[in-house]
Parts: structure tokens; sequence; C-alpha cells
């Protein structure tokens, strides 16, 4: 029940573009047309679904204070926890290695539709930012990480596809002030939608 | 291109974040408060300019198709220094930054500058251009939170200066502006600003 209520609450409440401003960069470049959004948004949450339980298990099993006894008591006072950003971006940047490898060999259709923002995704501050934020937040297991990662890039994906529309449509049939055209008028889109989704503050189930 | 376009043109014609469109996340998110910002702004300038020298120093040994990687690295390496020396002499600071220092390493600004700039370019220009766009992401950081922090608290730097009889008269700090979706209005006006002087920029 906790872990639906964490998920719930990663897409709506931490929204990752709406509360933390997190993968903005790609945010803003890709939300030209709805297509091109959706599969950068499906990568984006899969590789968060992945990466999140990976650096779980690492934090708590190597990385944090006292986290090495399980090999000897002798390592109660080793303290890693510095040396955690270089190995959460290494994890992050190796799964994208890899899932770019497995996807071009057992499903190169979807390799294709996805194309460029496969390898992206690892400088995607999305992706970090999740590990992050589990590092402060003591998670109780791998199923938490597990539902906080996958709740975060539904949330990522539902944004930048909301967004994506609203500027087709604005594109199209609207006539904005030349300084704003393009980006500027992006940014107050997602600062409208943000005001929107801080409705959902206070959501519990 | 000379040393001094180089150097000048990440300032305004050039600016990362605003023509570029790169860093945006930590820009919206530390500029609650101008402290932060100028921190942030600091530390950013500091990573970008040894990051830059570091792999212009070594661009001809790296192989392509594993680059990015050698560039996160070496980046991630800087950050940590960086983040370690702040929890030492700054910790107030560095607990209010809390994730974004990490998120430097994910900064686009960086991948941007190493990929566009240091792997093609000798050192001392590198660390010119490092220094440039560092500047000009800061100048961006600390207008915003400016504004942030003396519409939506009255204080600078902490020091309140809207004066006691603004409130007297019935003057309210503006919430909106502390919360996230007033940064991103900041930074679309600034680029309105800015491309009404710059008509070139504007997109058709």
């Amino acid at each position: 029940m906790d872990n639906l209520n964490l998920f719930i609450r990663s897409i709506f409440i931490d929204n990752m573009i709406f509360a933390y401003f997190l993968g903005m960069c790609s945010f803003i470049a890709v939300s030209k047309n709805v297509k091109t959004a959706f599969g950068l948004g499906i990568a984006v949450t899969f590789m968060l679904t992945i990466t999140l339980p990976i650096n779980y298990l690492l934090e708590t099993y190597v990385l944090r204070s006292g986290a090495l006894t399980w090999l000897s008591p002798d390592f109660a006072d080793v303290d890693l926890s510095f040396l955690s950003l270089i190995v959460f971006i290494a994890v992050i940047a190796s799964m994208t290695q890899l899932v770019e490898m497995v996807v071009e060999k057992y499903a190169p259709a979807l390799y294709s539709s996805l194309g460029i923002f496969l390898p992206l995704i690892a400088v995607n501050c999305a992706i970090l930012g999740g590990s992050l934020f589990m590092q402060q937040r003591d998670f109780g297991s791998v199923w938490t990480a597990v539902c906080a990662g996958g709740g975060w890039g539904i949330g990522w994906l539902l944004a930048i596809t909301a967004v994506a529309a609203v500027r087709e449509r604005i594109a199209q049939y609207s006539n904005i002030p030349g300084p704003l055209r393009g980006v500027g008028i992006t940014f107050i889109i997602t600062a409208l939608m943000g005001i929107a989704f801080m409705s959902f503050l206070g959501i519990k189930i | 291109m000379s040393n001094k376009s180089v150097f000048f043109n990440p300032f305004s014609k050039n600016n990362p974040v605003i023509v570029q469109i790169l860093g945006i996340c930590s820009v919206l998110a530390v500029t609650v408060k101008l402290e932060p910002a100028i921190v942030m702004g600091l530390s950013v300038i500091a990573v970008l300019a040894f990051s830059n020298v570091i792999i212009s120093l070594i661009r001809n040994t790296i192989p392509t198709n594993i680059r990015i990687i050698v560039q996160l690295v070496v980046v991630a390496g800087l950050v940590v220094i960086v983040s370690q020396l702040l929890e030492a002499y700054a910790y107030d600071v560095s607990k209010q930054l809390s994730v974004f220092i990490g998120l430097i390493i994910t900064n686009c600004i960086l991948m941007g500058r190493l990929e566009a700039f240091a792997m093609a370019n000798k050192p001392w220009p590198s660390f010119l251009d490092g220094i440039g766009n560092g500047i000009g992401y800061a100048i961006i950081l600390i207008i915003v939170g400016f504004f942030r922090e003396l519409l939506g608290s009255g204080t600078l730097l902490g020091i309140q200066v809207v004066p006691d009889c603004f409130y007297e008269a019935g003057y309210v700090n503006n919430g909106l502006m502390i919360l996230p979706p007033m940064a991103l209005v900041t930074v679309a006006c600034i680029i309105w600003v800015h491309r009404s002087f710059n008509k070139d920029l504007q997109e058709k």
C-alpha cells in the first residue's frame, strides 16, 4: 500500500518536471511534436525503472556508511559515500550502453524509432536526479525503489507528452509575440501546467 | 575565432542558458534565494573551466566511441571535489543546494561545451571558453535569484531590503515567486527582453 502511494505521489506530486525541473534540457528540445516526445518519455521511464533499483542495491550494500559489514565486521566504519556520484553516473552510462545494444539486437523496430534518444539519456538529469533523491530518502526495499523510479518516469512521460501536444497546437493556430516564440512560450506553458499540477498536493491513498 | 570573442560571446550573444537553452534544470531549482544561486554559479564556473582544460589536454588520446563516458568521469571527479569542498567550508549552503551540486555532472552546458569546444581546441582557449560560459550561466542565475528573492521574500542575501513601512502600508510578499512555476516565468521574461533587443535570435 505504501509503495502504491509512493508510486502515485511520484507521478503527480513529486513530478520530475513540474516540481523539480529535472531533465529540462531534453524536455525543451524534444517537446516539438508528440510522437518523438512520447518515444523519449518511454525511454526515460525504462531507464529510471532499471537504474534506480541497481543504484539502491549499490547504495545499501556498498556505499553507505557501514554498508560493508556483510563482508566482514572489520568494515563497520568504512564510509564510501563520497564515491556515490561517480558510481551512480557510471551505472547509468553503462546501463544506457547495455540497453542500447540489447534493443538494437532484439528489437530493431523499437531501436530505430528511439534511435538518437537512447544514448542521450545518459546525460538526462532526471535519471541521475532520481538516484540522488533515492539516496536522500531512505527507501525501505528494492520494490520501493522500483515504484519510485517507475512513477517518476511515468510523470516525466506525462509532462513531456502534454506539453508537446500544447506546443503542436500553438505552433499552428496562435500568433505569439516574436521574442517569445519557440522557447519562451514553452517555458510559460510549462509554468502554467506546473501550477495546475500543484492542485494534486495532499493526495493520499 | 579570437580568444576575446571566445570569452565574451557567451555573456549575451551566445548565452548558454537563454540562447542555447542548456542547463535549465539548476537555473530553475536553486534560485529561490540569491546566496545558493551565487554559490552554484561559482561551482559551475570552476567545474566547467577545469573540465574543459582536462578534456582539451587529453582530446587526442580519447577513442571516439567511449568519449561520453570519459567526459562523464572527468566531470564527475571534479564535481566530487567541489561537493566535498562545499560540505567542508559552506555546509549550510551545500544543504540548501542538496542534490543539485551532484546534478552539475549532467548539466547539459558541460557536455555541450566539452563536445563542441574542448574536443577541438587547445587548452588555453578552452579554459577561456569554460570561464566565459560559466559566467554567462552565473549571470542568468543571479538575475533570476535576485528577482525571486526580492519579490518572494523581500530580502537580498538574507538581509531585509523592503522597508517595514511598506508592510505596514499593506505590501505583501508575493508567495508565488517562491514556488517552482514562477522560476520558469522569470526565465521566460528574461528571454523575452533579451530577444526583443537581439532580433536575429527570434524564431520565425
